[in-house]
């Protein structure tokens, strides 16, 4: 393994380079498009006036709200999407029941660790959805994420011993793998393929205090 | 058997079993030992609790209006779980709420130690 592996993922790009005038352009209709469509979907009909309406006020909403720009450089990859929805919701099915297990049993105290896993691909869009992704999955829960080196700190409960802790770990490579898959640019899917799981920075070994 | 009879019991079942996730997520905040473990029940069986009861009522009620709205209440659910459960999270973790005692490792006292190296370093 070479030594840049051992290091946490440097930025793969400045983690927010100004934004071109296509992608803010990109970025104003895609927030348009989700803010009427939430419109219509509160009234329930899809009609000229519904849609009239949501784009006067979605237009109002982003002019006295504007939205913290986001770089998006890469594009929806259908299969690898319906991919990261099917195991996300069967991840969905078995934390719940994981968790509910855990509560019911008799005279079981969980044990659990804080483990921090530097992303491979550190953009903001990737940080926040793996995060997201990552509460709602057995055993996890986030913490904390430091956008300057992409590191995400993760609560892991239900684990017994350090192996189980590592092979967690890899767990979150997975999913950042199979969130990458869906919406990565051609860049950050070579980036995931080659790194394949780095291994734990060094200096963030902790002994429980 | 109709197809409505068919379609009230799938009603049925989701809205049972949500609510017995429900029940287990409630369980789970009474017996988990700490805050962080706590946190694991609101946001997992309580997510799927409540899109299976939501499931269960777009069954049973079948009109256009309710459906879409019942999708909002979904979606938001699904976006908003995980960012209550990192706030709650990150704003309880330094604290003696956390049982450091069950945890095998603790990664992030680390880097805190080390970010407060470097500010201690920047002033010196």
């Amino acid at each position: 393994m070479n030594p840049d592996q051992m290091t946490p993922a440097p930025p793969t790009e400045p983690p927010n380079p100004p934004l071109t005038r296509s992608a803010r352009q990109r970025n104003q209709i895609t927030a348009m498009v989700g803010l009427v469509t939430v419109w219509v979907l509160l009234w329930g009909t899809l009609s000229w006036a519904n849609v009239i309406f949501g784009l006067v006020v979605a237009a109002i909403l982003l002019a006295v709200f504007p939205l913290p720009p986001v770089t998006f450089a890469g594009r929806i990859h259908p299969i690898g999407m319906l991919r990261f929805w099917r195991r996300f919701l069967s991840d969905l099915v078995v934390a719940s029941v994981q968790v509910a297990w855990l509560a019911l049993r008799p005279r079981h105290v969980p044990r659990s660790a804080i483990i921090a896993v530097p992303m491979r691909v550190n953009t903001d869009l990737n940080l926040t959805l793996t995060a997201e992704a990552l509460t709602l999955v057995p055993g996890s829960l986030i913490l904390e994420a430091d956008r300057a080196t992409g590191t995400l700190f993760v609560h892991v409960i239900g684990v017994n011993s350090r192996d189980e802790v590592e092979q967690f770990r890899r767990g979150v490579y997975d999913l950042e793998a199979r969130i990458v898959e869906a919406i990565g640019s051609p860049d950050e899917l070579r980036r995931v393929r080659t790194i394949g799981y780095p291994n734990p920075p060094a200096d963030l070994e902790g002994e429980p205090t | 058997m109709t197809l409505d009879a068919v379609l009230d019991i799938v009603a049925a079942v989701c809205l049972i079993s949500g609510a017995l996730l429900s029940l287990a997520a409630g369980v789970a905040l009474v017996r988990f030992p700490d805050l962080l473990t706590r946190m694991h029940a609101a946001a997992k069986p309580q997510v799927l609790g409540l899109l299976l009861v939501l499931v269960g009522c777009g069954v049973r009620l079948r009109t256009g209006v309710d459906i879409t709205t019942l999708v909002l209440v979904g979606v938001f659910q699904l976006a908003t779980a995980p960012v209550a459960a990192h706030m709650i999270g990150r704003a309880g973790y330094p604290h003696e709420e956390i049982r450091t005692d069950l945890l095998l490792t603790d990664e992030l006292a680390a880097h805190l130690d080390r970010l407060a190296g470097e500010r201690d370093e920047a002033r010196a």
